[in-house]
């Protein structure tokens, strides 16, 4: 049984973390970026993210003023069990959301969308959303917070198989110069790519695809993993950088998840995970230890499963 | 990076300081700056209500901006992290609001079109100071010295309120706006249309279209 202060607790610990601390992953992109960069503006712009970086652990405030939306996936091994339930378990993690927002603080940015209520803590309806995860063994639960923010850089469409790997190629460049343009996008980010599922399914892929995997992770798929660098570079090559601002650092990394379609389609999103990519993890066993990381490690063999049931002996093989 | 000038500007700026502005520079802001934003234009400009701020006495730079901060029990406040919101969401208030509060600096993310710029910034004075990143949210938080006041908490929420910072060479923040009216993003916008033709070779357009779509791709979707 995994108590459900020690819970509440590590939320809260991973809400701070994620809106001050930039993950290793993602900052070892931006040096190597600020590296290469030769756009004077551009450059500029990537050195001051990096002192602004430091200023945020430094005086343990947020990076970014913007905290983005708060939200929750959840991960539990087959075995893991958490006192009080699932329904403690959301109540924690609102309370957790609730209580960082005032302690950080973070921007409350949750409002109703008719009424632009703001209970000023970052809940409401539907906020923050708290996603499942589920693994065949493990007692084990992985808690990962991500603050997107959300306004501009992620875009939808329908494309159709006709459409083949040159329209999804488009429809990527498309979204990166409308939303890379003035630097709506907040680039150099970690592009996320969505193919196939339904309709939510597919955003909800490309946001997991930029969210969820750490900058220099490949697609297990061979094929969709040289997909990846190869829209890295294309990314990098549009001659934009950071605020739009002439340059050649774009895309940090290209992350691309896939999920089965309808026939007659090719659904596609794009997704910006920003330059202050928060996200944060934790592992928590029913003995109180807790383990923290920065790869929330989603996108495992089970949950990439093809077939109709999961042989444990092909887990082993993994 | 040692081609861009570094400039120190008072919050209630004078005619000749904005005027030697040029595009690109490098500013940090000295003296009282106010965020006013969607909440803030439509209940000063829309309700009438009276701002309770004397502007632009007090302050000439107007942010578009909600600061990560709270307010306390005992009324005193914190301020974490501040950065700027997507202007060009405010086109619609910014001329009446600059007319009734002389604002000469707006500061916020992105900018406005020169279009913006040569109708309303350049003959009320004022020009347009981008944020750097955009999220150095904590750089300019260590540039506010106090908060000193938060108007309409109450009747805007935290996010909408109207917070006025007393600034301490708060910055970085970049000029994208200057007197012709001319605009930084267009400028570069415009650099790296070069590339569009070369970049998008061989894609092809999507089967399904949309509805008022552009294919131009040097067109912006603000």
């Amino acid at each position: 049984m995994i108590p459900i202060n020690l819970i509440q607790a590590t939320a809260e610990t991973l809400m701070d973390k994620a809106a001050i601390e930039i993950p290793q992953d993602y900052l070892m992109g931006l040096e190597e970026a600020a590296k290469t960069e030769d756009g004077d503006l551009s450059s500029f712009v990537l050195k001051a993210m990096l002192k602004n970086y430091e200023a945020a652990k430094e005086d343990r405030r947020a990076m970014c003023g913007d905290t983005g939306v708060p939200r929750w996936f959840v991960k539990m091994g087959n075995d893991a069990s958490v006192e009080g339930g699932m329904i403690a378990l959301e109540a924690a993690l609102r309370r957790a959301t609730a209580n960082a927002t005032n302690g950080v603080p973070l921007r409350p940015n949750r409002v109703h969308p008719l009424w632009r209520t703001d209970h000023n803590n970052n809940v409401g309806i539907g906020a923050p959303e708290i996603e499942y995860g589920f693994e065949p063994s493990g007692d084990w639960i992985d808690l990962i917070t991500v603050h997107k923010g959300g306004l501009f850089g992620s875009d939808y469409r329908m494309l159709f198989p006709s459409d083949g790997v040159q329209g999804i190629k488009r429809f990527y460049l498309d979204s990166l110069m409308a939303f890379g343009k003035r630097g709506l996008a907040c680039q150099p980010a970690i592009i996320g790519i969505g193919l196939g599922g339904s309709k939510d399914i597919c955003m909800t892929l490309g946001k997991r695809a930029s969210t969820l995997r750490i900058v220099g992770s490949r697609n297990a798929d061979p094929k969709i993993a040289e997909m990846e660098d190869e829209f890295k570079e294309l990314g990098n090559s549009i001659g934009m950088g950071a605020m739009g601002f002439v340059g050649k650092n774009m895309v940090i990394d290209c992350n691309i998840e896939v999920g089965y379609c309808h026939t007659g389609g090719m659904p596609m999103s794009v997704h910006a995970f920003c330059l202050s990519s928060r996200r944060a993890v934790a592992r928590i066993y029913p003995d109180g230890r807790v383990e923290h990381r920065t790869d929330p490690d989603w996108f495992t063999p089970y949950q990439c499963r093809e077939t109709v049931d999961w042989d444990p002996m092909q887990e082993a093989v993994e | 990076m040692s081609g861009l000038r570094e400039v120190v500007l008072s919050t209630t700026p004078t005619a000749e300081a904005i005027a030697d502005l040029r595009l690109g520079d490098i500013v940090y802001l000295d003296g009282l700056m106010y965020t006013a934003r969607e909440g803030v234009y439509m209940r000063a400009l829309e309700g009438q209500a009276n701002i309770p701020m004397e502007l632009p006495s007090q302050s000439a730079a107007n942010f578009h901006c909600s600061p990560a901060a709270r307010i306390n029990p005992d009324g005193t406040f914190d301020m974490g992290a501040v950065t700027a919101t997507a202007s060009f969401r405010f086109a619609k208030w910014l001329p009446e609001w600059m007319a009734k509060t002389g604002a000469k600096l707006i500061v916020g993310k992105g900018g406005m079109t020169s279009k913006d710029y040569k109708e309303y910034f350049v003959p009320n004075g004022a020009v347009y100071l981008s944020t750097v990143g955009y999220g150095t949210g904590a750089l300019l938080g260590r540039g506010v010295e106090k908060v000193e006041a938060v108007h309409w908490n109450e009747e805007l929420g935290l996010a909408q309120a109207m917070w006025v910072l007393k600034c301490r060479r708060m910055g970085p923040f970049i000029v994208a706006s200057d007197f012709n009216g001319d605009c930084l993003f267009e400028r570069e916008n415009a650099k790296i249309a070069g590339n569009i033709e070369r970049l998008y070779e061989g894609t092809k357009p999507a089967t399904l279209k949309r509805y008022g779509e552009s294919d131009d791709r040097s067109d912006e979707v603000i």
